[in-house]
Formats: C-alpha cells, structure tokens, sequence
C-alpha cells in the first residue's frame, strides 16, 4: 500500500479547487455543485464548504447516482442498490461542477453527463475530481485535479473519507475492500 | 456471496421477503425518476418487453407499458381480443410464438389460475403475472404496500381492513399474504357469500360485518363489487350491499384517525366508496397508481438484467 493523499493535502487540495473554480467564475451565484454517489458526495460538500469561505456564497449541492446510466447496467452486479439522486434545482444555465473522487476509465463520468441532461441543459459542465489515475477509456478529462498520478491497473485506489478529512491510498486489487464512506446517505 | 436473483415474479406466496424488501427499495429511487424533467433513464435500452394482456384492463397495462418505456426498454402489446386466441391458437402455441420473438419479459395477464406459472415452464423469459384467475396479483399487492409504507413509515404492527368482494379477488389474496408476512395484522371483511373459504391460512382474521375490521384500522383498503355477482345472487341489490357494506362517513370514524382509505380501482364511486371519501384526504388511491408505475419499474429492472452474464461491481 502507499499513500498517495494524507488528509492535510487532500484537503488543501479541495480548497486549491475552490479558488480554481472562483478564479474561472468570479462568483459562485450561477454555479451547483453535484457528487456522484457515493465517493463523491462528501467531495463536493468539501468544495462547497470552502467556496463558501473564499466567497461567501455555499452554491446549491446535489447528487446523482449513475446506477441506472450504466454502460454495463443491465449485466453488472446480481443485485444493484440503485441510490437517491437528488437535484434541488433546475439545471437550465447553470455552471454545474460535477465532483468525483477518482477519475480513471471516464466511464462513471459519462454516465453521470446522461443522468445530468435529464434535469435540465447546464450552461457548461466542468469536472473536479480528488484524484486522475490515468486509465481513460473514454475522451473525457478533468478541469480541476487535487492530484495526478499513474496507477497500475492491477492497483486499486481507496478514498476514505470521514466528516472533512479525506486520505487516498493505492492498495492491490487483491486486498480486502474497505466499506465505502458511511458518511453518504 | 450468492445472492437471491429475481428471475420472475408469479406470486407473493414464492416471494421471499427479502426479495420484496429489495423491489419496495428499488421502487424508492424510481418514484424520484418519475417526478424529474425528464422522466426516462436508459437502463433497459434494447430490451424487449412484450404485455401480453388475455383479460380487459387499463391501468395495469398501462402501468406496465409506462414503466417499461420509462426504463428505455421496448414495449409491446398483445390484446386479447386483436390476438390469435380468439382464432383458437392455445396458449401454449401463443407463448411459443411470443418466445420466438426473444422477448426479455412477457407481463402477462390470463383469466386462468396458474396461467403465468405455466408459461413460465417454457419460456426463456422472465414472466411477470399481472394477474391470473382468481389466484393472485403480486404487483398490485407490491404497489400498495409501497403506498403503505410511504405513508404510514412501516408495515409491521399495523391493522389492515380488506373490505369486500374477497373471494373473487386475486388483489385481496396477494395483499393479504404480503402484508401479514411483513408484520401487518390483516382483517378481511364482506358478506358470507363472497368470503372464500380457507381464508384463515393466509393469515389473516374473517369477519362478516364491517364494523369489527375498521375498528382501529391504520389502513382501509375497499375492493370493487363487480355487477356480476349480482347476477350470480350473492348478494340481493346493490343498494343493499352499499347499506352494509359500503364506506361511509360513520363507518370510516371507527378507523385509526390517520389511517389511509385505498382501492385497487376501478371504483364504483357510492356503491362500495363513497364519492367523498374516495376524493377526501385520507384517500391514497390516487397516489397507489404514482406508486404503480415505480414499483413496476422496480420489477421490470430486477427481472430483465441478464442473470448468467454478471460480473462483479
């Protein structure tokens, strides 16, 4: 196992986001923020929470779940728990910042644009994610990255996160997988 | 881990409450789908599912066709009356023809009991009953007790009043079985005649007067009087049997005060419901057909995913 984000810089990382994010918009009033469940839920929260700090306005918070978006959906998994998806507003003209914790295939991420265009038609799309490992199967890549590193496909990066701390770490695929954060509902 | 695979869904009596928990859950997510602004997700792009309906309905068939085509999937009608049985093919011959056609899922409907168990037996499809004879209706029994649970927060503990037409009802049989397994006590109530017999096995208590099963009832579920059993004599006049055996006002005072009034439909509105109270505020029967189409979804996405072909997550 090694490391490849302790807390601290995980979250000095969220915050050089935020900036990111503040530096391309001047001013959050237009944007929502939407985790993909669950991984990047908590992110997008952090985000959130930091926006807030540097501009003083919390942008609308969301949540989708790609389950029924699938490329795979009607063959993966025998019993699939298809989680709550939850947009609170209209995305007709907003800038959406669409959060995850790893981006590597850039499936996930397709899937999560499908489930986005049915709430409505975003002004513009961006992608934040904690950690890029390279991988992609899809043209898709990130416009703000907390860390990029090259994983080997025999690894697999584990994102704990708990309440505002957030550590990653690359472990072999063969080890036991550690419960997803319980913080997400 | 090997775990339990919804594969078709022929009754609540084969169902395992886990399965049903899993379908209820599944249903949660699809309601949100429904109320969205676009109110269609893919998952079931290049499935086919054909709705193969022997009986008249409505709202089932269209339930069924609504959730499929909502899930992406490809939906077919075979009606009853337009279809080769009324030529004379069996329906061995029109499940054979319809299994050529590899369908995913055939919903089906038939006037005989056991008529989706033995399609079952020889079709590559899963099979969904939507209703067989007089045995039973396990969407129905899954929608409302979804309806239930959305409302009321649980299952367990509660009292249940069926009132009506019992015998001849297969939603009656399917609810009754549903809601006692999951922790409900259930009461069926109407007149003798249309009481079936051996109805103490599916868990539930008998009454023949209304009155006993509302009494403290968190839940008040009126079953249609069809006017043939007028004909049949099983009860003298309909005015008689509203007298006896209809909701009304001093009836539904006996119940729980926030206790919810359900009907399957279609309703005779002043027969065995009173229009008010079908229209009133303990009324749900609107929001058990919001509920059909998710729960359908539900079924539809747990029966159609290729069981032989999983992988890991």
């Amino acid at each position: 196992m090694r490391e490849l984000l302790d807390s601290e810089s995980a979250d000095r990382g969220l915050r050089r986001v935020a900036g990111e994010i503040l530096e391309r918009h001047l001013d959050a009033s237009n944007l929502v923020l939407i985790g993909i469940r669950r991984g990047g839920v908590p992110l997008a929260r952090r985000i959130g929470y930091w926006l807030e700090r540097l501009d003083g306005t919390l942008p609308p918070l969301g949540h989708v779940d790609i389950t029924l978006y699938r490329d795979d959906a009607a063959t993966a998994m025998p019993n699939p728990r298809i989680g709550p998806s939850s947009v609170p507003v209209t995305l007709d003209q907003r800038v959406v910042i669409l959060v995850d914790d790893v981006l590597y295939t850039g499936r996930t991420i397709r899937a999560a644009l499908d489930a986005l265009l049915d709430y409505g038609r975003p002004k513009r799309i961006e992608l934040a994610v904690l950690v890029d490992r390279g991988g992609r199967e899809f043209p898709i890549q990130p416009d703000y990255v907390v860390r990029t590193v090259e994983v080997a496909p025999d690894e697999r990066v584990d994102v704990h996160t708990k309440g505002e701390f957030t550590n990653v770490d690359a472990v072999p695929l063969s080890s036991p997988t550690i419960p997803p954060p319980s913080s997400v509902q | 881990m090997t775990q339990e695979q919804l594969r078709h869904l022929l009754d609540i009596k084969s169902l395992s409450p886990l399965l049903a928990e899993q379908i209820l859950d599944t249903a949660d997510s699809f309601l949100e789908v429904n109320r969205r602004p676009v109110r269609k997700v893919p998952t079931l792009r290049g499935k086919t599912v054909l709705n193969v309906f022997f009986e008249a309905s409505t709202r089932t068939r269209s339930s069924f066709e609504l959730a499929g085509k909502r899930l992406g999937a490809d939906v077919m009608n075979v009606g009853g009356s337009s279809s080769s049985t009324s030529k004379g093919e069996t329906l061995r011959d029109t499940v054979a023809t319809l299994d050529a056609m590899h369908a995913d899922v055939i919903v089906i409907r038939h006037a005989a009991s056991g008529a989706a168990a033995y399609v079952a037996e020889r079709t590559r499809a899963s099979i969904i009953n939507a209703g067989d004879g007089m045995h039973e209706h396990p969407s129905q029994a899954l929608l409302d007790t979804f309806t239930i649970r959305r409302h009321l927060g649980k299952i367990r503990g509660l009292k249940v009043a069926i009132c009506g037409d019992i015998a001849h009802s297969r939603v009656a049989r399917s609810d009754t079985l549903l809601l006692s397994r999951l922790g409900a006590s259930v009461h069926l109530a109407g007149p003798r005649t249309l009481l079936p017999i051996g109805a103490e096995n599916w868990g539930a208590t008998i009454h023949d007067r209304l009155e006993p099963a509302l009494e403290g009832a968190n839940v008040v579920m009126m079953l249609r009087i069809q006017k043939e059993r007028l004909q049949a004599r099983l009860f003298s006049t309909m005015r008689e049997y509203s007298q006896q055996f209809g909701l009304n006002d001093a009836r539904i005072a006996l119940a729980s005060p926030n206790a919810v009034v359900m009907h399957p439909g279609p309703i005779n509105r002043g027969v065995e419901i009173s229009g008010h109270i079908a229209d009133g505020s303990k009324s749900v029967i609107l929001d058990q057909v919001e509920a059909g189409v998710a729960v359908r979804m539900a079924i539809l996405y747990l029966c159609a995913k290729d069981p032989e072909q999983t992988i890991g997550p």
